[in-house]
């Protein structure tokens, strides 16, 4: 199907049929990046900004690679991330960048809402790597194309999200996909880290980890940050680690070829054990190579500043 | 705007000889099979490309590597269409260094697909020689682009379209000519 | 006929609705020397006859909780402009709150704000003193003396009197003067950082939540140290069902409280949020169906005193943010009449003289500023409005200095026609004129 969007701000507003065409066309540009010549010039003469307002190395990698592989000129601006300190509002810098004709904007900021305010103001194409704790859609897709793969379809497949809930944009988007394209989906966590309605998106919750992981085909592992504990939401580390943490002795209570999936980067020994992150479970290192290949799919389905490219009906 | 049938240029019979000449052409030319490898265009000339890979193989004995080849995104008019057409796989599983790539495609006409195909196969590597095969060239041309083997010349107007069908996508082989008619 | 009679004139054919009085008809109004003169069905000769067949006449509408900006950011409104926008929403007065730059908290500030009024302003203003000195919640305020310099009322709104030591010496040493604490209810613990409703909306939106106990917890402590000392307590912009639950009881066991709503939260709730708009930002948030329901029985059955705007201009560069970075505040003195009217009127909910009750009868009674009634003898202070006028709001035309405000585009019925303070117009179909002009 025809993508007719100018920007991806989440995946709340995609259909299945549009996550489906992402999908499709990742899988057909991964091959690039196996090239010799990792190299193609559909956006030759275009230019990509990517607007980091939160500091980020892999996925800045990540988009920053898609866009050279498909010829584009792309360069970063970082910022603080309060607007208020830095002195430029997040107004002025998109009119700015109006001004200075680019296609395509890539902006990961801390708070939720920023990507779809610059959106609004201005024709490129905007891409959201990150908005606060709202959404990741990208890293949602990218996961969605490494379950694909080793599935082939995602209906009534069963995954549980473990880890800090309420603070997860990557938890968010995820919900989204696997919801949208049939999987069955839980997220457990201490109670504290669980935000208030999610069961509304769709999912079961579980506060205890045996039970959730039970039967599941993939356990999806979010990182737990060391700063939660002293925000008073955890007693201490050592206990998260003792009622969630992912270890071999926990992978017994799972299905034999269960699949454990990360965003990154990872706490080792914290959330996931050394030995799970390296083992024969993990496709984390897949994930990251189908991160170049979605980042590259997006690049090419959007309109990428030219009006006359979304057309209605 | 209609499209009506106008004419078919090429039966199944037809179609199957100029391919099979094609094929023993090739052979010709570059005296044998070594160093050949060929290469198709999708979406039709993939299934062509295998048809004369499989002649080749059977007067040769020899089984030629193959590759298919989706120019989406080496296209020069993205500008001026409005919307993203699917992009398929590239698979090209082996080196084209030294190699002669015979180039395959269904329907010759402005050369501007051949020409993105070239970019794209030398963007694997440095072949030796790339010969390009068609099933059917219409004319018209905006490159200088010119095919070394033709399975059948077919002048036609503007307004006329060139179909090349195949069973394993259409279900039957052949060419046929359909004409534009734009409404007044 | 003069826009602006200059001296008596009679207000002809309005349907006068009188609460207090239990009145409902069609009658003439004669208004003189700032007062009401006469009242019945006459003729007069020599006298400006104004035509207000179809109209509602009723005492001036009072919007107890407005923020006039003055002094501090007279960028974003002025004494001038604010009570210019309350005169085109149809109120006769406002009762200003004191978390403006200085903060109103001592007798000459309250006198400034009272001679500002008079110089430049286009309605009564009735001056909120803070609780206590700065609003920074450790020491009280000269109550007494305030009130001498016409204090109506006290209140360290913004900001919550967290401190509940302060809260009790607050309800304690108002007895002295009999005015009434107006507290915004809000537990910072609990709502710290929060940007909108906790609910599912804030869940899928990644945004973090104020959670309906922040409120309702501190309205408990509050109704408790009230039942200990006495005193008066006001709910500022009481928002959930719980909240609604704790004052009914507290009102059944006959305590001094009384309670306001805004007519945003009753207009719209947390799934309005749609997009990170930050006209849909305020404090109290915007809450969740089920409040917004809860909310208007509560109107119905008279738990809820009276309705107030909460008026919050903010200035266009403050709220052209992202979300998380927008101050909290809508406008409200321009779009109160019509929401309210459409919302609980149109709607079955209220009566017109109930709506009357809410914004008129109750904040005065309230803010002891004495009987709302139109009674031959007293003051001229009068609300006209057209029920039947559908009017749709157009933000750039609001004559506030901000237009921050989620109505823009709305379609309501029910709008300001004419506002008299004192016997004098100061807003008729469009245009004004100051209450200090001759």
């Amino acid at each position: 199907m025809k993508i007719k969007r100018k920007d991806l701000l989440g995946i709340e507003e995609l259909s299945k049929e549009e996550i489906e065409t992402i999908l499709e066309t990742s899988g057909s540009l991964k091959e690039i990046s196996e090239r010799a010549i990792r190299k193609v010039p559909y956006l030759r003469g275009k230019t990509v900004v990517n607007l980091f307002f939160e500091p980020s190395t892999r996925t800045l990698a990540s988009f920053s690679l898609a866009e050279k592989r498909l010829s584009a000129d792309s360069f970063n601006l970082s910022s603080s991330s309060s607007s208020v300190l830095k002195g430029e509002t997040l107004l002025d810098t998109a009119r700015n960048l109006e001004a200075m004709r680019i296609d395509f904007v890539v902006v990961r900021h801390s708070l939720p809402g920023a990507p779809h305010f610059i959106a609004d103001r201005l024709e490129a194409s905007v891409i959201n790597a990150g908005d606060g704790t709202h959404e990741h859609p990208t890293q949602a897709l990218l996961d969605l194309l490494s379950l694909k793969e080793k599935f082939g379809t995602l209906e009534g497949k069963k995954v549980v999200i473990v880890g800090d809930i309420v603070n997860s944009r990557v938890a968010r988007s995820n919900i989204w996909g696997l919801t949208k394209m049939g999987a069955d989906v839980t997220v457990c966590g201490p109670p504290t880290l669980m935000p208030y309605g999610i069961e509304e998106m769709g999912v079961e919750v579980s506060f205890e980890l045996r039970k959730a992981i039970e039967g599941r085909d993939v356990i999806y592992v979010l990182r737990i940050q060391k700063e939660r504990q002293m925000g008073g939401m955890l007693p201490s580390i050592r206990e998260y680690i003792e009622l969630y943490g992912i270890t071999p002795e926990r992978l017994k209570d799972a299905k034999e070829d269960v699949i454990i999936m990360h965003p990154g980067p990872i706490n080792r020994g914290i959330e996931l054990d050394p030995r799970v992150a390296d083992g024969k479970h993990s496709i984390i290192l897949g994930q990251v190579t189908n991160g170049v290949a979605v980042r590259m799919a997006i690049l090419y389905l959007l309109s990428g500043g030219q009006s006359g490219e979304v057309s209605e009906a | 705007m209609t499209i009506k049938e106008k004419g078919i240029v090429m039966d199944e019979i037809q179609v199957k000889r100029a391919l099979v000449r094609i094929a023993h052409e090739i052979l010709e030319k570059n005296k044998g099979a070594e160093k050949l490898v060929i290469i198709g265009i999708r979406s039709r000339g993939d299934f062509l490309a295998r048809r004369i890979k499989e002649y080749i193989r059977r007067v040769e004995s020899v089984d030629i590597p193959i590759g298919i080849l989706d120019i989406t995104l080496y296209r020069d008019d993205f500008t001026s269409i409005d919307y993203k057409p699917i992009v398929g796989k590239t698979e090209i599983p082996f080196d084209v260094k030294d190699k002669v790539v015979i180039l395959i495609d269904d329907v010759l006409y402005t050369g501007r697909t051949v020409r993105a195909a070239l970019d794209e196969i030398i963007d694997f590597g440095r072949p030796n020689e790339i010969q390009l095969a068609v099933l059917v060239d219409r004319g018209h041309r905006e490159l200088p682009i010119r095919p070394d083997y033709i399975g059948k010349n077919v002048p036609t107007a503007d307004n006329e379209l060139v179909e090349v069908q195949i069973k394993e996508v259409d279900g039957v082989d052949r060419v046929v000519i359909r004409e534009v008619e734009h409404e007044n | 006929m003069a826009k602006f009679p200059k001296h008596k004139f009679v207000i002809r054919g309005g349907r006068m609705i009188d609460p207090v009085q239990g009145i409902d008809e069609v009658t003439d109004i004669l208004i003189g020397s700032g007062k009401i003169e006469k009242i019945g069905n006459f003729s007069k000769k020599n006298v400006e006859s104004l035509d207000v067949k179809g109209l509602v006449v009723t005492p001036g509408f009072i919007d107890m909780h407005t923020h006039l900006r003055e002094p501090g950011r007279e960028d974003e409104e002025t004494i001038e402009t604010g009570t210019k926008a309350a005169a085109k929403g149809g109120f006769t007065g406002v009762a200003s709150m004191a978390n403006t730059n200085p903060v109103i908290d001592n007798s000459g500030m309250v006198r400034f704000i009272k001679d500002r009024a008079m110089q430049g302003g286009y309605v009564e203003v009735f001056p909120i003193g803070a609780v206590t000195k700065g609003q920074e919640g450790n020491e009280l305020t000269e109550m007494f003396d305030m009130v001498k310099a016409g204090c109506c009322a006290f209140s360290d709104d913004g900001k919550p009197i967290d401190n509940s030591l302060m809260m009790r010496r607050a309800l304690e040493y108002s007895q002295i003067v009999g005015k009434t604490i107006i507290v915004h209810e809000e537990d910072l613990n609990l709502t710290s950082d929060g940007q909108i409703n906790e609910d599912f909306i804030s869940t899928k939106m990644g945004l973090k939540g104020m959670p309906s106990i922040g409120e309702s917890t501190m309205i408990a402590r509050d109704v408790e140290i009230l039942g200990f000392v006495g005193g008066k307590l006001h709910i500022a912009h009481l928002s959930v069902k719980e909240s609604l639950e704790i004052v009914r009881q507290a009102k059944k066991r006959k305590l001094d409280i009384s309670c306001e709503v805004t007519p945003h939260h009753i207009a719209l709730n947390s799934s309005c949020l749609v997009t990170f708009d930050s006209n849909l930002k305020m404090s109290p948030p915007l809450r969740s169906r089920k409040d917004v329901e809860v909310l208007k029985k509560g109107l119905q059955q008279g738990v809820i005193d009276c309705i107030a705007t909460d008026h919050a201009p903010h200035a266009l560069f403050e709220k052209e943010m992202e979300f998380g970075s927008a101050p909290f505040g809508i406008v409200g003195l321009e779009t109160a009449l019509g929401i309210v009217y459409t919302e609980l009127v149109e709607s079955g909910i209220l009566s017109i003289a109930e709506l009357v009750e809410k914004m008129s009868v109750n904040p005065a009674k309230i803010l002891g500023l004495g009987e709302k009634t139109l009674k031959e003898g007293s003051d001229a202070n009068i609300t006209i409005f057209d029920p039947n006028k559908e009017w749709t709001v157009d933000v750039k035309k609001f004559v506030s200095k901000s237009n921050n405000s989620p109505f823009d585009g709305w379609k309501l019925k029910g709008k300001g026609v004419m506002t008299i303070v004192k016997g004098k117009i100061v807003y008729r179909e469009g245009e004004f004129q100051k209450l200090a002009s001759l």
